[in-house]
């Protein structure tokens, strides 16, 4: 279990208050000059040692990123863009961040902006997310008042603009390119890579988009040096992470954790275990909704971390642990999330336009059982041809949660289609 | 930069900055596309172009996929494309099952039934029979006006419609609302579509969506006979097909030309023929007390004979109008001679536009294609929005590249790009007023209207001095270009078919009593006073109403005719059907009147009269070639003396849908007439 010393995110429940002087009481914006002043270059290189994976859900190692953007601002001005269109469900970490530790998050975007050479940062919040956008505009005020940002942040000599930005509340818009598009005044809708926002992002200028908690842990990861960091978790998993456990667990919550923590430790320490014990679990969505579920046999000994769970066809993706106990309709709660990427897709490209649709009729078919045994081939076919053939992974993801319930539950659609 | 690569193992070299589908086409691997259009920006949406590339995870869209993305191997192997691999006909025919799902299955009764896209990729790509057992989606039909027809359950969403309106178009009226699978083309509000280039968006489906309305279940493509041709509704002779049935022609189609219309035509090249079909003059008419009667061919030129031979020599004239064929007027103008008069014009509009000072004072030199180099042009008393849709998408396409400046003198109007207003009379002219420094490349636009006015000459001296002055008159440029809106101008002017005296000019022709016998060659857009008219031409307009004697001729459908675009280029019409009724080829006519009169043309067929044409204006000769001049006539225009007034330009045509014979005679232009002056109207 993760030390308290080692936590991050110290006022993650909002036991303090989110205000500057309390932010400052718990040690954010100490020596961020300090940290500037040691250069671009080590700042990317500190995070690539620190093992730092994209806590977005992809889980492409940050610091790699950073070094992907020009080394030079030439003719175009860089950016940095934070993607706060938190829409996964099962997934509310960066909300508490937004609410709680604003200041965590606005020092990190300082640092990494300044890494990347970018002079603005855009923060785009989830059109749902109405008072974590106030509270993250307040505490941007108090740091402009206070001179940790704006001309000449943390007099460092780096001038530095923070602006947000909320969306309508459409999924796809937390993608990284849609989100660029939407941010733009456009519709949200995917664009075509390459090339990449490093290279052409937003308004064709070299561009990163990064997760909010991605930003948020890099000032304290500066702080106490990327050996702290790599020192905790596994070998290529390294860190904590913000787990979000819901579903049918005792006590849900959002909880920082090591990387690589066992499951059953995760659910009985932190969310009170399973409902009706740990022998009446069902399954598992281990990383939000768009990552297929493992059985309960899957997650006895289950490592949380990226590695582990992709061996397993599964994913971490945003860490949000999606508990179903054996009252579950394993296929229904399936056909509920065909629903939800039915209904996000932006209708850009064909497989998932027509796919997702087609994918839900069949899931809402199976559900009450009428269907066809051979359909459940088809329908995993289908799955099959949207996956991979899209323009972003809104395609896989709608794919994904039918591929392991056909996996793992194939019994389970064949014994309803049978009765 | 050139690559290498392997496709499908065979070893190419391409210039990097290639797109795969463009590479592969090249090769002349086919790849199945929707979306992709080579006019267009790249949406990548229908996931048709799918191709595999060595080491990349998942396959990609050729079509946006660029070489110098292309990545070598590990051990610096050739980047490799793969485009006949399981995993890439797989990716295609899920594509395109997941396209047929939602797609009615309609084809019957569909127009774009034969040259269908979807129907003939998914025979090569498609699977044999549906999985799908859900409900098809069905979406509501939008009006957007009287051209395209829409059946919005058959859309495909490659967007290429909406692509081409706010690229090509700038009209901005199309766009997807909703998401996913609820994804609707429409115009928003469902208003009538504006753009003077819409029905390029029925070329552009790939499947029945959009269709034409005025063509809604008329043929089948396999049942027409195809015609390649010119188009004559404007001056820069739009490339056609010309699609007939029978004695009919049923629809009119864009035919490639990089050089001229790209493949865009405008709604009024396209959308003209039905116009072909009505008003139509289809037997000789001559006028008793006051009435005009229908009469045999031999009555009609008996009395014909009569009345040149009765009249003065000197009293008589002909106007030639805005659609005839170079031949035409070259038979019209031996006539005349050889009757004894001199009295000819073929600008029946009263421009004084001549051609003493050589081809390149009224020609377009630049050229259409040539927009493109430009950096700068300067529009003097023209809307070329109007006056020719498919050039004004040319100076959009150049204008979305970046750096070219765009000035406007004359009438302000929405071109679709945004320009710097310098001043609405010639007093603006001057280098004082534009700011031109640094450009290059700069073209001096006129239009012909600016020649309606008395200081037209004038204008077009003070603009050559403004180019000599600006660099735009070299060797390798010459910016000077006169837009025409017709056309047959041009060749009236290479012809020659210009009155020798300033007192015969077309419309001092028309009002004056010293000319007692005036033919109008198809000319429609002038009124003759206080003589006899003689109206060969074929469509019962404003000329055939007053006229005494009617001679039922052809219309350029309908006939072989050279004639010059505005850029002097020379290109010809092919007939794809017979005149109606007991109308004849122009020419005929104008040869058996010489036969009449005694002053035989000796012409017996058609090329004998082109050969005779070209015997005598060598310029005629080589089809799509643009005779160049050299342009020191320019020179002596420039040093003319100018006297510009300050009255403001006005840009004479009021409708664009009507703006000759043909036109007011079709339907479907008087209805999109209505319906764009219902849209002002409501506009204020």
């Amino acid at each position: 279990m993760l030390k308290n010393e080692d936590k991050i995110f110290t006022n993650i429940y909002g036991a303090n208050s989110s205000e500057i002087s309390a932010a400052i009481r718990r040690g954010n914006w100490d020596s961020t000059k300090t940290l500037l002043s040691k250069g671009k270059d080590w700042i990317i290189e500190e995070l690539k040692a620190s093992g730092l994976r994209g806590r977005g859900g992809a889980g492409f190692p940050t610091g790699l990123k950073w070094s992907f953007m020009p080394k030079e601002v030439k003719d175009r001005p860089h950016y940095l863009v934070v993607n706060a269109d938190e829409s996964e469900p099962g997934t509310c970490k960066d909300r508490e961040i937004l609410r709680n530790e604003p200041h965590q998050f606005i020092e990190g975007c300082l640092i990494a902006s300044f890494a990347m050479s970018a002079n603005v940062c855009y923060v785009y919040v989830r059109g749902e997310y109405v008072n974590e956008r106030y509270s993250l505009q307040k505490a941007i005020d108090e740091a402009y008042e206070a001179g940790f940002i704006g001309k000449n942040a943390c007099q460092s000599g780096w001038d530095f603009d923070i602006y947000v930005h909320h969306g309508a509340g459409a999924y796809i818009c937390g993608e990284e390119t849609a989100l660029l598009e939407s941010l733009e005044g456009k519709k949200g809708m995917p664009r075509l890579k390459p090339p990449f926002p490093a290279n052409c992002g937003l308004y064709g200028c070299p561009t990163t988009v990064n997760n909010v908690e991605s930003i948020a842990v890099t000032p304290e990861i500066l702080r106490r040096g990327a050996e702290w960091f790599s020192s905790l978790g596994k070998p290529n998993n390294t860190g904590t992470k913000l787990f979000c456990i819901s579903g049918h667990v005792n006590t849900p919550c959002n909880v920082e954790e090591e990387m690589g923590i066992t499951l059953r430790e995760l659910l009985e320490k932190h969310a009170g275990g399973v409902r009706g014990g740990w022998d009446n679990l069902l399954a598992v969505i281990p990383g939000g909704s768009s990552v297929p579920c493992l059985p309960a046999d899957l997650c006895q000994n289950l490592s949380m971390d990226f590695d582990t769970l992709k061996e397993l066809n599964s994913g971490l993706g945003t860490a949000a642990v999606i508990v179903m106990d054996k009252s579950t309709d394993i296929v229904g709660a399936i056909a509920r999330l065909s629903y939800f990427y039915k209904h996000e897709s932006c209708g850009q490209c064909t497989p998932c336009r027509e796919g997702t649709g087609w994918m839900w009729r069949v899931m809402d078919r199976m559900t009450k059982g009428d269907a066809s045994i051979d359909e459940i081939d088809m329908l995993q076919e289908v799955t099959k041809q949207v996956e991979g053939h899209t323009i972003c992974a809104l395609g896989d993801a709608a794919a994904w949660p039918i591929q392991g319930l056909i996996r793992h539950f194939r019994h389970e659609i064949e014994n309803r289609i049978s009765k | 930069m050139s690559k290498k690569i392997l496709i499908n193992g065979r070893e190419y070299e391409f210039e990097e900055n290639l797109t795969l589908i463009q590479a592969l086409e090249l090769t002349d691997i086919e790849v199945p596309r929707f979306c992709y259009h080579d006019k267009l920006s790249i949406a990548g949406n229908c996931r048709m172009c799918l191709v595999e590339v060595k080491g990349a995870p998942k396959p990609v869209a050729s079509c946006h996929f660029s070489l110098s993305d292309l990545r070598p191997g590990p051990n610096g192997e050739l980047p490799e494309v793969l485009t006949n691999t399981d995993q890439v006909h797989n990716a295609r025919k899920g594509a395109m099952e997941f396209l047929l799902v939602n797609h009615p299955l309609d084809c019957p009764i569909c127009d774009q039934g034969g040259e269908c896209d979807l129907q003939d990729q998914a025979l090569h790509y498609g699977i044999n029979k549906s999985r799908y057992k859900e409900n098809k989606r069905a979406v509501d039909n939008k009006n957007i006006g009287p051209l395209v027809k829409t059946t919005m359950t058959r859309c495909i969403h490659c967007t290429r419609c909406v692509r081409f309106t706010s690229e090509v178009a700038g009209t901005e009226e199309l766009g997807a609302i909703h998401r996913g699978e609820n994804m609707e083309i429409t115009t928003y509000l469902e208003k009538g579509m504006s753009s003077e280039l819409q029905g390029n968006i029925i070329d552009l489906c790939p499947v029945g969506a959009l269709t034409s309305k005025p063509y809604e279940y008329h043929a089948r493509p396999w049942e027409l006979r195809k015609t390649e041709s010119i188009d004559v509704m404007d001056g820069i002779g739009s490339n056609i097909r010309i699609d007939s049935k029978g004695s009919e022609v049923m629809r009119i189609m864009p035919r490639y030309n990089e050089e001229i219309n790209e493949e865009w035509i405008s709604d009024k090249t396209r959308f003209i023929w039905d116009g072909l079909k009505t008003q139509r003059i289809d037997t000789p008419y001559i006028r008793e007390n006051g009435k005009l009667i229908a009469v045999s061919w031999d009555r009609a030129l008996t009395l014909l004979t009569k009345l040149i031979k009765k009249t003065d020599p000197g009293r008589i004239g002909a106007i030639a109008g805005d659609m005839v064929s170079a031949e035409e007027m070259f038979l019209m103008k031996k006539l005349m001679e050889k009757i004894g008069s001199n009295k000819y014009d073929c600008r029946q509009d009263g421009s004084i536009l001549g051609n003493q000072y050589g081809r390149s004072s009224y020609i377009f030199n630049p050229t259409i294609a040539g927009i493109e180099n430009a950096d700068a042009i300067v529009i003097i008393g023209s809307n070329p929005r109007m006056e020719s849709p498919v050039l004004n998408a040319r100076i959009r396409k150049r204008w979305l590249t970046g750096n070219l400046n765009i000035y406007v003198v004359g009438q302000e109007h929405d071109l679709t790009y945004d320009y710097t207003f310098i001043g609405d009379s010639p007093k603006s002219i001057n280098l004082k007023n534009i700011p031109l420094n640094g450009s290059k490349n700069i073209i001096w636009l006129l239009g012909d209207d600016v020649f309606l006015r008395d200081d037209g000459m004038d204008i077009l001296s003070q603009v050559i001095d403004c180019a000599e002055k600006t660099g735009a008159i070299r060797d390798d440029w010459n910016g000077v270009a006169v837009l025409h809106k017709y056309a047959s101008r041009v060749a009236g002017l290479d012809l020659d078919f210009l009155p020798q005296d300033e007192k015969h000019t077309a419309q001092k022709m028309a009002s004056s009593s010293e000319i007692e016998l005036l033919f109008l060659l198809d000319a429609d857009e002038i009124d003759a006073k206080n003589k006899h008219t003689v109206y060969i031409g074929s469509h019962g307009d404003r000329g055939a109403t007053n006229a005494d004697i009617v001679l039922p001729g052809a219309c350029y459908t309908e006939k072989n005719g050279l004639y010059m675009n505005t850029e002097g280029r020379l290109q010809e019409t092919n007939r794809a059907v017979f005149p109606p009724g007991d109308a004849r080829d122009n020419w005929k006519i104008i040869v058996e009147i010489s036969k009449r009169v005694k002053k035989s043309l000796n012409y017996t067929n058609f090329e004998d009269v082109r050969a005779g044409l070209r015997k005598e204006y060598p310029i005629f000769t080589n089809i799509n070639h643009i005779e160049s001049d050299t342009f020191q006539c320019l020179d002596q225009l420039s040093d003319q003396k100018q006297k510009l007034n300050g009255d403001a330009f006005s840009n004479t045509i009021t409708d664009y849908y009507l703006t000759n014979s043909i036109a007011r005679s079709s339907k479907v232009m008087g209805e999109c007439s209505m319906q764009k002056n219902s849209i002002e109207i409501k506009n204020g």
